[in-house]
């Protein structure tokens, strides 16, 4: 595996699905009373986020925590960020303190490569969300989340139908699961109002559809995505109705699902809008496995990238 | 390269070790076996196997020590390994852990740390088909297969038919 986790196109098939195994034996390891292991004990991990968010930071936080890591949060609010301080000044500030990982969100697209590529910092980067680029272990806790619930996937996902559905345009979510999903080999259909549908998908590997109703019916998994108001400088849909109407999983929609279907979204949700209340609190959400299978996945993730010895120079037995 | 134990006395080792077990506890009332991945689970299901015939079924699982190893940061990220506890729990009873070789010790310090983690055994056990000796920590153990006396630069191959085809114990010269 790489030194940086920045995009899953820096993942090999099967480095996604060793992560994903490394991920269901901490979970063997994790029942039961809460338990903290030695593994980065020492190693420090810097929490760097430039954008709101409240499960990505504190699940980041709790896998570093529960792998002994010193965890520093590092947040633009109330930092010298505010104060007008380069994120170079603020990368170099953190390389003196010794950090051993940067987890960085940013609401511009490219920043972790940025970060990862400046030289800089010395330490690995897990790109934790930039912009509308990419979020790749919410990716990787999607995967490990699926995988949970059909026991029949391995170590690929082939004949896996996903139905990824909303703010298409806006969602890294979107594109680190389409190209992971696709990765492992599930056949992918994006649905969204064509305004909400990237140019560029075309060189994607998925299926597009306007029409949610026909494309949930045969779907393993119907992937939620949230309207991102924040980044929505123009209007996309007519009304918040209308577009519930056209594309929000309401009772109805959920009733049509197949018994196995899940349903998933990366939160936080907008109730009401891209999925109804009944839904998200459906026995087929899975919405609160994600946020739990997060702290695994990230803590498989930090342990490949810190957990031993600098990839270069292997050390003998 | 030398063959120190063959199929019929790696065979004969584990059977031994199990009446060593039974003796030890007075029974099997208590006894949880631990194999430590790879081999020394292979080895904890065979011992297991002996004891049913013996004297009745124990409860039998693995135990991966990986991230409580103290030499993580000498070698790259290394796969994880099945944990399994076997139901019932290792709480209060006596706990044997599997190994096939016993060299450092280690493995078996990391080994005492993963079960610190899972709960409090009454009494933590050894057994290891192969005691080589050149111990870097205070530990034994209590049951042994075969002790044999080797230099720090050979190293010991245990071979076990589940993952590689056959049988035997070797010793191979150092580099």
């Amino acid at each position: 595996m790489e030194k940086h986790l920045l995009s899953i196109n820096d993942l090999s098939a099967s480095e996604a699905i060793q992560i994903l195994n490394t991920a269901s034996e901490l979970s063997k390891i994790s029942d039961g009373p809460m338990k903290k292991l030695p593994t980065l004990r020492g190693r420090t991990v810097v929490n760097l986020f430039f954008e709101d968010s409240t499960r990505t930071r504190i699940s980041f936080e709790s896998a570093a925590k529960r792998l002994s890591a010193d965890v520093i949060n590092f947040s633009a609010k109330g930092s010298s960020v505010s104060k007008g301080e380069s994120l170079k000044d603020t990368a170099q500030t953190l390389q003196a303190m010794g950090a051993d990982a940067v987890v960085i969100r940013h609401g511009a697209s490219g920043a972790a490569q940025r970060l990862a590529d400046s030289g800089w910092i010395s330490a690995s980067v897990i790109n934790a969300g930039d912009g509308t680029h990419e979020h790749p272990t919410q990716a990787l806790l999607d995967a490990y989340t699926i995988r949970s619930k059909f026991p029949d996937l391995k170590d690929n996902f082939n004949g896996l139908k996903v139905a990824i559905v909303g703010d298409i345009l806006h969602s890294r979510v979107a594109r680190s699961n389409v190209l992971l999903l696709s990765k492992l080999g599930a056949k992918i259909t994006l649905v969204a109002p064509p305004t909400l549908i990237p140019v560029g998908v075309t060189d994607w590997d998925v299926d597009v559809s306007y029409d949610l109703d026909s494309a949930i019916l045969n779907a393993d998994v119907v992937m939620m995505l949230r309207i991102q108001s924040e980044r929505m400088a123009a209007s996309f849909f007519p009304s918040e109705r209308e577009y519930s109407r056209g594309y929000g999983l309401d009772l109805a929609r959920l009733n049509s699902l197949k018994d196995s279907t899940i349903v998933m979204h990366p939160g936080p949700m907008n109730r009401g809008l891209e999925i109804s209340a009944e839904s998200a609190d459906s026995h087929k959400s899975v919405v609160l496995a994600q946020v739990s299978n997060g702290v695994l996945v990230r803590m498989a993730v930090l342990y490949q990238l810190l957990g031993g010895a600098a990839l270069t120079g292997e050390v003998g037995a | 390269m030398a063959t120190v134990l063959d199929a019929g006395e790696i065979g004969r080792a584990l059977k031994r070790i199990a009446h060593e077990i039974i003796e030890h506890n007075h029974g099997l009332e208590n006894v949880v076996l631990l194999g430590i991945p790879t081999r020394g689970a292979f080895l904890g299901e065979r011992i297991a196997d002996f004891l049913s015939e013996i004297a009745g079924p124990v409860p039998v699982g693995t135990l991966d020590i990986t991230l409580h190893r103290d030499d993580l940061r000498l070698r790259p990220p290394r796969p994880l390994l099945p944990t399994n506890i076997p139901m019932g729990g290792i709480e209060g009873k006596d706990v044997v852990l599997v190994d096939d070789v016993l060299f450092s010790g280690r493995t078996i310090r990391a080994a005492l740390d993963a079960l610190g983690e899972i709960g409090r055994p009454r009494t933590v056990q050894l057994a290891v088909l192969v005691d080589r000796g050149h111990r870097e920590l205070p530990i034994r153990a209590d049951y042994v297969g075969k002790n044999i006396p080797t230099s720090s630069t050979e190293s010991v191959r245990v071979h076990l038919s589940e993952i590689d085809g056959s049988d035997s114990v070797e010793i191979m010269a150092g580099a």
